[in-house]
């Protein structure tokens, strides 16, 4: 198992260079001068030459490089040229935010689309299968954009029930940062005013993000359930006088959910980009948000590390998932 | 005994025919037919012939230059006179959104055929050639996999500059990865047959086993995902104008559409909502197709 632990992360150190290289490319490939972007209009010759000689961009791409992957073997990102901070503050500002709205859809998706994908599978064509395939075919369909502002409009502007954009009502203090999401933080603090208005904050963008995925893994459950419950020894435990319940939780589920376990992982990494759009959206301040500002002001050290923080957590994921499967089926090898 | 002739002549034409096989509409039909037979493949395909239509007709159809202003007339609801309403600036919704289906239409088709000829082509060299050409591909591939699309696409649209145009080159460079995967372990999988073999054993060229007979074999899952990938091409097209990296206003993109019309959900419904829709049918129609088109072409699942 350790051994396994190793070989992945040998693999991501290779993806983390790649990802790096391509990033960097692309900030080459910028016509414009991050310099003078960064120094406003009204810079001078020599302004933006000292600025240039500051950040290193005088020298040739590839020494640019170098210097740059020895800077974050010492955990230094660079600095934002949008925000003037280290890149690194403002991750560690940002992240824990996207995680808390991806971890939140993610519960939504597996909760949900697991529970209706296995009705669907046990009640076969009936009504319950119908209205969960249509609800399945909506959710991959429709730009999660688009019911971002459909659930913004409906339940905060029309019916409030839940509050608007942002993490936390403006009235109220955040917790202190113990984990920088606020849900967590403000129960470790025993805050429930501030764990309250957090968690309603919290709803309408987890569920807006988490649709896509509670689709996906809906469809994966119900067709991996339908195909185990045809197996033999589904018949064998029904026939020798189990409980439905019994043979459906204990014998057929395990089984099924082999394929729904790489299905999340793969699901994780479309969380990001969906992160993204939701964000936009709902005016969360997380990691989406950030890179979309850094990239309309050609901010390319903080694209990077945007680029750098998602290159780990895709892989990372799916490292998890293998090792989920081992605990699922001991038949399963991790090599 | 001209009657004797003439059931000779009959017998011997009606001889002809059946030598000659099926007519080329019965074979058509024939080819058809289990393609009728998927429901799901029947409601998608009537959905984007619907739009393939529209597409095609937007000029003649369009009651107005989709980028005619007529302010006098601004956000008037649906009615006879405008069917699908107007927008802020009095620009008639019909007219754009019939123009949009061509843009996203197109831009989709692009971002699909240019990302599935270039991943095809890598996957095929990496699979029969195998070695370090293969190890290198996987790892290019696990590369851009552990990219989140959007942000990858954001950062290609940003460098170049925002337009629709570097909005397909992004998308279709976030996209072609999965076809050489998906390529790739199709062929590794074709390459131990027997008419692999074989072709291999009577000295056909290898350029020629690539496209002529491991290349065919693998267009089944091809159209597959590539039906699926046409919708999230559309998607992601329209999702990056949204946030301001794809197509520019005043373009009657779907994304650009709904963007112009967030701040008016809550009362000029019609705005955000017929492009949304437009987006939901397209890409939920190319679902369905690629669900049926899979449970049609994929063997193990035959039998549900």
């Amino acid at each position: 198992m350790i051994r396994f632990i190793l070989r992945r992360l040998a693999g991501l150190v290779l993806v983390l260079v790649g990802v790096s290289v391509i990033t960097f490319s692309l900030a080459q490939l910028v016509p414009v001068d991050p310099a003078a972007v960064a120094l406003g209009a009204n810079a001078r010759d020599e302004q933006i030459n000292a600025y240039r000689k500051e950040y290193g961009l005088d020298r040739p791409p590839i020494e640019q490089y170098i210097v740059y992957v020895g800077r974050l073997l010492h955990g230094d990102l660079g600095n934002s040229i949008r925000t003037r901070r280290p890149v690194a503050d403002d991750l560690r500002d940002y992240l824990p935010a996207t995680l808390e709205l991806s971890i939140a859809a993610m519960g939504i998706a597996v909760v949900l689309g697991i529970t209706l994908g296995i009705l669907a599978a046990v009640r076969r064509n009936s009504l319950i299968d119908g209205v969960a395939r249509v609800f399945a075919l909506i959710g991959g369909s429709l730009p999660i954009f688009f019911l971002g502002l459909l659930v913004l409009a409906l339940f905060y502007n029309r019916l409030r029930w839940f509050p608007g954009p942002g993490r936390i009502d403006a009235f109220i203090t955040p917790p202190p940062r113990i984990t920088g999401m606020y849900t967590i933080d403000s129960l470790l603090s025993g805050d429930m005013q501030a764990l309250q208005s957090s968690l309603l904050h919290l709803v309408l963008p987890a569920v807006t993000l988490g649709y896509f995925s509670t689709a996906v893994l809906l469809r994966m459950t119900r067709s991996s359930m339908l195909e185990v419950l045809t197996q033999d020894y589904v018949r064998t435990a029904q026939a020798k006088g189990l409980r439905d319940r019994t043979v459906l939780l204990r014998h057929a589920l395990k089984n099924a959910m082999i394929p729904v376990l790489t299905t999340i992982g793969i699901t994780f990494g479309s969380l990001l980009s969906g992160a993204v759009l939701t964000e936009t959206i709902f005016a969360w301040p997380g990691l989406g948000r950030y890179a979309t500002a850094s990239v309309v002001s050609l901010d390319f050290p903080a694209v990077m590390g945007v680029t750098l923080v998602a290159a780990v957590v895709y892989p990372l994921a799916n490292m998890l998932v293998d090792i989920g499967y081992h605990a699922l089926d001991p038949r399963v090898q991790v090599q | 005994m001209n009657d004797e002739f003439g059931s000779a002549a009959a017998i011997a034409q009606r001889e002809m025919t059946l030598a000659r096989g099926p007519t080329r509409a019965q074979r058509v039909a024939r080819t058809l037919r289990p393609f009728l037979r998927q429901p799901a493949i029947v409601v998608g395909v009537v959905i984007l012939l619907f739009f393939v239509v529209a597409a095609l007709c937007a000029p003649l159809l369009s009651p107005t230059d989709p980028l005619a202003q007529n302010v006098v007339e601004g956000l008037s609801p649906p009615s006879a006179a405008h069917l699908l309403g107007t927008d802020k600036l009095g620009r008639e919704m019909l007219s754009r959104m019939l123009y949009g289906t061509q843009i996203s239409l197109v831009v989709g088709v692009l971002v699909v055929l240019s990302a599935s000829t270039f991943g095809t082509l890598l996957g095929l060299l990496a699979g029969y050639r195998g070695g370090w050409a293969d190890e290198v591909l996987m790892r290019v591939t696990d590369i851009f996999f552990a990219f989140p699309a959007l942000i990858l696409a954001m950062a290609i649209a940003g460098a170049l500059g925002p337009s629709l145009r570097n909005a397909l080159i992004a998308i279709s460079v976030v996209s072609w990865p999965v076809y050489a995967r998906l390529i790739r372990g199709q062929v590794l999988a074709l390459k131990e047959r027997e008419f692999v073999i074989a072709a291999r054993t009577l000295g056909i060229p290898e350029w020629r086993i690539i496209l002529h007979h491991l290349l065919p074999n693998t267009l089944a899952p091809l159209l597959v995902q590539a039906s699926f990938d046409l919708g999230g091409a559309i998607t992601a097209v329209a999702g990056l104008s949204f946030i301001g990296f794809g197509a520019q206003p005043p373009t009657p993109e779907w994304g650009v559409m709904i963007s112009e019309g967030r701040n008016y959900i809550a009362t000029q419904w019609w705005l955000a909502t017929f492009p949304a829709l437009a987006i939901l049918l397209v890409v939920g129609g190319l679902n369905l197709l690629g669900d049926g088109l899979r449970d049609l072409l994929d063997p193990r699942l035959r039998g549900e």
